[in-house]
């Protein structure tokens, strides 16, 4: 209050006097560490809880003793734990190439000339506000019973029984529900990527006689390098932590076939006793996610500027 | 959207043909799964795609009674509702006094403090605080709440931060010449300018509280305060013997967000474009 006739000399001023600024400091403060407490409270502490128990055989329960880099060895040997990074890896490279192919190729169209603009842009996002488990659910059910009807009709052997009791096919069932869901939100980023480009550069290119093709590869593409960078990292790490799809569809089987590495960590460290073996599990994940991460980054953003 | 006046006249109905046709990959699982919903299980033995020939409402009163629908819905609404309300307040209030004192290395820290754990894996703390908080009596959808508006912040900080920082300082300091405090600053000026951050924030937290299934699968442990999402999974079992009130249970799940897409898809997906495009 006393700071009211003090303004008032240099009410045109922009910078604060220094004596107010030290005061509202307290403010800023106050407005802002008891959400960082909680922060490190809820989640920097289990994080931290979650590597040290993983140098432990702690069982969830009881006692415990610390066992060095034991469990992160016997990673490297569980044949379950191996397969299941092989199933989240290809699983996560065919969705992400899949993803972005689809979505390009479709937010192209919805950018280009088209009647119903607006109400198809609608229905290609809708996948996205629908919840994951749901979808799951309902695509299990269309597997199960609607594709081997098809495929007996078609006379296709491999689609003629449940796809997602087969060891060997029901991978297909699940990336065919994640990327049906996943392309939508990338089809919206593309398609605002797709917005920034000015139409002058089509003109021009359509003067100098360019066909389709060399106009997506040199106006289109270089255009959107910043939105192919984004899609390309967020598709990447969404896919490499798949877990609601892989619930509703096959619950990780037949057998463990289609255990994703998120999906072992919750299976094993809550009902198979592996609370500090699948915690080991857990901070290994989150390195290869952060290496992967970083060197996609790194490699499509120097494409982006030879681009 | 640029200067297509000329060619606005002649739409390209090839490629609206072929989007009419993709469409339909996205509208007839929709549609096979309303149609499900909809009739007896002799008529879905019959014919996976034909129409019902009478509307089977009592799928629906059926699949409300089995799975305590209500329950589930109300749990669900006050987790959703409260945690988009909360996070809005709170979440924006920290990246402000974040967002203008990044010249104070303290507050520096602090945003990369937040940002970094955009990259930790939930399975890296999701054992242990399953045990954290059912310890601390926090296992049901109160600490459900708390715990999206805590681990929304990474990500909220970050866009609401890049926002803030375009909001030109001279119009707080207006404010405090006319003797406002700091909280009256934001609460009156800054939170109204960061209306399109608020709506992008809000709609992302939205669909994540309402759909999100790992959290609640391994936060709450009595069935009496499970999610939508939740009993649709504890139930799955049980119906796996009638497809049909097990997908009038399922729509009824889905049906609130579609609705709110209907009634707001332009901000949904301009809110999601920005929100995605800042992360």
């Amino acid at each position: 209050m006393s700071a009211i006739t003090e303004p008032n000399v240099s009410s045109t001023s922009t910078t604060a006097p220094p004596r107010r600024r030290r005061r509202r400091d307290h403010t800023y403060l106050f407005m802002a560490l008891p959400a960082v407490l909680l922060f490190f409270v809820f989640h920097t502490y289990p994080a931290i809880q979650g590597i040290l128990y993983s140098f432990t055989n702690f069982r969830g329960y009881g006692d415990y003793d610390f066992v060095g880099l034991r469990n992160y060895l016997q990673i490297f040997q569980d044949e379950r734990a191996l397969a299941a990074y092989r199933f989240t890896f290809v699983f996560a490279v065919l969705a992400t190439v899949l993803v972005n192919i689809i979505a390009l190729t479709v937010a192209i169209g919805l950018n280009g000339n088209i009647r119903f603009r607006n109400f198809l842009r609608g229905i290609y996002f809708l996948p996205n506000i629908l919840s994951v488990l749901i979808v799951g659910f309902i695509f299990n059910y269309l597997f199960a019973n609607l594709v081997p009807r098809i495929g007996e009709a078609l006379g296709i052997a491999a689609l003629s029984r449940n796809i997602l009791g087969d060891p060997q096919l029901a991978w297909t069932g699940i990336l065919f529900v994640a990327v049906w869901q996943a392309a939508a939100f990338n089809i919206i980023l593309y398609l605002a990527g797709l917005q920034t480009i000015p139409y002058d550069l089509y003109e021009a290119a359509d003067i100098d006689g360019a066909g389709t093709w060399q106009k997506f590869r040199n106006i289109t593409f270089p255009m959107i390098a910043p939105f192919f960078t984004i899609n390309m990292v967020l598709a990447m790490k969404g896919f490499l932590q798949v877990f609601d799809q892989i619930v509703a569809l096959t619950g990780g089987g037949p057998g463990t076939s289609t255990e994703s590495v998120s999906f072992l960590i919750y299976k094993g460290g809550f009902d198979g006793g592996q609370f500090a073996y699948q915690s080991a599990n857990a901070v290994l994940f989150f390195i290869v996610l952060v290496v992967v991460s970083l060197a996609q980054t790194r490699i499509l953003q120097r494409r982006e500027v030879e681009a | 959207m640029t200067a297509q006046t000329g060619d606005a006249k002649r739409p390209n109905w090839g490629v609206t043909l072929l989007l009419c046709l993709g469409a339909l990959t996205i509208l007839f699982p929709l549609y096979l799964a309303v149609v499900t919903a909809l009739k007896t299980p002799q008529e879905l033995a019959n014919s996976v795609f034909a129409l019902p020939s009478t509307f089977r409402w009592q799928n629906f009163t059926e699949a409300i009674r089995l799975t305590n629908f209500f329950t589930a819905f109300r749990t669900s609404a006050l987790v959703t509702v409260s945690v988009v309300v909360l996070t809005l307040i709170t979440n924006s209030l920290v990246a402000y006094a974040i967002a203008r004192n990044q010249h104070k290395r303290f507050f520096r820290y602090l945003y990369y403090y937040f940002i970094s754990a955009l990259f930790i894996p939930f399975p890296i703390i999701m054992l242990p605080v399953v045990r954290q908080t059912s310890a601390w009596g926090m296992d049901n959808p109160y600490g459900l709440i708390f715990l999206y508006v805590v681990y929304g912040l990474s990500f909220n900080i970050f866009v609401y931060v890049g926002y803030i920082k375009s909001i030109p300082r001279e119009l707080e300091e207006a404010a405090l010449i006319d003797g406002a405090t700091t909280w009256q600053t934001f609460w009156k000026i800054i939170f109204p300018l960061l209306a399109p951050m608020n709506a992008t924030v809000g709609i992302l937290t939205c669909l994540w509280a309402w759909n999100d299934f790992l959290l609640p699968l391994v936060i709450i442990s009595d069935p009496q305060f499970a999610t939508l999402p939740l009993v649709q999974y504890i139930f799955q079992g049980q119906f796996s013997t009638n497809y049909n009130l097990a997908f009038a249970s399922y729509l009824m799940t889905l049906a609130p967000m579609v609705i709110v897409y209907l009634l707001a898809q332009r901000w949904i997906i301009s809110g999601v474009t920005q929100g995605a495009v800042k992360g």
